[in-house]
């Protein structure tokens, strides 16, 4: 009788550990729910679906004469396609790449040597270089030149000059045939 | 210094600069309410929440809607079938009005019935009946933003009304049109007033929130609290309550949402607004039948305009017009009669509003009207004159010790 009592007044009764209990298995699903009935708002605001569909491009090239370029909107970002001539592919093999200051062979940045393409959006911040037309500035190293803040990027669209500090990046695409890509699709 | 309640220090440092924990703790855990609350006593925590539903389902639906005549319906239909989750959204959004109505009306008819606008709580009233002037018109705009067929012409009529008052009217219109009729302009602006009358009324809350707890929450007995033996902590006594009630509210929600999200919308604002081909039968959301009932009864367009407004704003004069002292119908033979033929007479005049205005709609209609009116301005002044209260217990505590002796 008298060790029942002291059991009871040393551990919590029994009544209280139910109710630590079920408090904990409430917050517990009510905390899962809450999360749940979130996530829909939090993934409204992700890309729609319609968003989405855009985000490849199929872009003609066979009317770029060697030499010059087009530029196609992707996502929202200008792409840069380049037809280079056989000087410019020699020039931009050529180069030492461990003289860069973000190293990459250029055979590593295209699929086919007379064809370069990468995003037009200057890794510094965020201009557009210009160099796509004949009549615009190419910098030094036939390539692009940042209005902004002066970066210059070769005919594979590395950097060659700061301040920015990264290639142009090459974006994800697929050559459907002889004169036909599609941007935004890795074959 | 004062003895703290608050074991984390940094709670204790930030509530003795800005008590925002001490304001909490008297809001939500020690405001001392009524022992005896019922179900009833649900709706405010529920509008308060409801509120809250339609201002994140709304912010998060804003982020994709474009408030442009050529874009408006189309970018609704994007959120319905690209948007991730958007239908939800929105049937949360659109069956959210509903709810918030039922609640809100919920929410005002147990104020009539327990008489909650009586002194010293008009002021509580009167906030009251002012954020449910916001909310009508911000329900309003918001019908008109999917810009579907019912959404501009409803945009039209109501606009229209304002032409009634007198030698300013049309100028009021194209004022509040920013054009000769409902178009670009307007939907702009209704997409902005829409937007910012929510926190609006989010402000009001907070006031009434001030005034009810000025004087505590009124009771079913309509008796005033006179010992803390009659009263408990909010926490944990009523959030639980109101959790609960939540639970049930929710499941209907849901269900609503999940399983007939259009039950309370008009097919016709599916299709796109077309400013050459009215609707056969234009229609206000449910909620505002009873008041449209009460503009089409009334002959003239004037008059059919000020009652319509008289009918909301009577609600502003109702703690003078009803000069009886006891509160809770319980006691009072005679105004609980009353309140339910004032209810049904409620529910005759939605189903009127519903119907087109001829034959003996129309009859029925005009007679539910006077009705209306005859109720807040002639009854409930006799009533406080003729009616004998039966009853009425001193105290909480005295009526249900009175209950227990049987």
């Amino acid at each position: 009788m008298t060790d029942k009592k002291k059991s009871t007044v040393e551990d919590k009764p029994l009544f209280e550990e139910r109710r630590d209990f079920l408090q904990m298995v409430t917050m517990a699903v009510g905390g899962v729910g809450a999360a749940c009935v979130l996530w829909p708002f939090v993934d409204s605001m992700n890309p729609a679906a319609d968003t989405l569909a855009e985000s490849t491009v199929e872009v003609d090239i066979s009317g770029i004469p060697p030499g010059e370029g087009k530029t196609v909107m992707w996502q929202g970002s200008p792409v840069f396609i380049r037809h280079r001539t056989p000087e410019e592919i020699l020039y931009a093999q050529q180069v030492p790449v461990s003289d860069l200051l973000d190293p990459q062979s250029d055979s590593d940045r295209v699929k086919k040597p007379e064809w370069l393409v990468v995003i037009g959006v200057c890794t510094h911040l965020g201009c557009v270089p210009t160099g796509q037309k004949p009549t615009e500035p190419r910098g030094s190293y036939k390539g692009w030149l940042c209005p902004c803040h002066g970066s210059q990027f070769d005919i594979s669209g590395r950097v060659c000059r700061g301040p920015a500090p990264l290639n142009l990046p090459v974006p994800p695409y697929t050559f459907m045939d002889d004169h036909t890509i599609k941007i935004g699709e890795e074959s | 210094m004062a003895k703290t309640l608050y074991d984390n220090k940094i709670v204790q440092w930030i509530d003795t600069r800005l008590p925002v924990f001490t304001f909490i703790r008297h809001a939500l855990q020690e405001y001392p309410t009524p022992k005896n609350l019922n179900f009833l006593w649900n709706t405010g925590s529920l509008a308060g929440i409801t509120l809250l539903i339609m201002i994140v389902s709304g912010l998060t639906l804003a982020m994709h809607y474009s408030a442009d005549p050529k874009e408006a319906f189309q970018s609704v239909e994007r959120i319905m079938r690209d948007v991730n989750y958007g239908w939800l959204i929105r049937y949360i959004h659109m069956n959210g009005a509903s709810f918030f109505f039922i609640i809100i009306y919920l929410h005002i008819f147990r104020g009539l019935y327990y008489g909650s606008y009586k002194s010293p709580r008009e002021l509580l009233w009167i906030i009251g009946v002012l954020i449910f002037i916001m909310m009508m018109a911000t329900a309003f705009m918001g019908y008109v933003l999917p810009w579907g067929q019912m959404s501009l012409w409803g945009a039209k009529v109501i606009t229209n009304l304002f032409s009634a008052i007198p030698l300013v009217g049309d100028t009021i219109v194209h004022w509040i049109l920013g054009g000769p009729t409902v178009g670009g302009p307007t939907l702009q602006r209704f997409f902005t007033l829409h937007y910012l009358l929510p926190f609006g009324i989010v402000g009001m809350v907070c006031l009434h929130l001030v005034a009810l707890h000025q004087f505590g929450s009124n009771n079913p007995l309509g008796v005033e609290c006179q010992h803390p033996s009659e009263q408990i902590p909010f926490h944990p006594y009523y959030t639980i309550k109101d959790l609960l009630g939540l639970s049930i509210y929710l499941i209907l929600f849901s269900g609503v949402i999940f399983f007939a999200p259009n039950f309370f919308g008009e097919p016709e604002n599916y299709n796109p607004a077309n400013p050459l081909v009215t609707p056969l039968h234009i229609v206000p959301e449910w909620y505002f039948l009873p008041f449209y009932a009460i503009l089409r009864s009334i002959p003239s367009k004037l008059g059919g305009v000020v009652m319509m407004f008289g009918a909301v704003f009577v609600l502003f004069l109702l703690p003078w017009l009803d000069r009886s002292k006891v509160r809770s119908a319980t006691f009072r033979p005679l105004y609980r009669p009353l309140f339910w033929a004032f209810v049904l007479n409620c529910l005759i005049l939605g189903w009127i509003g519903g119907k087109p205005p001829e034959g003996y709609y129309l009859i029925v209609g005009r007679l539910a009207t006077a009705y209306y009116f005859f109720h807040f301005v002639i009854l409930l002044p006799l009533l406080s004159l003729f009616e004998r209260p039966k009853g009425v217990p001193e105290s909480i505590t005295a009526y249900y010790d009175r209950q227990k002796k049987g």
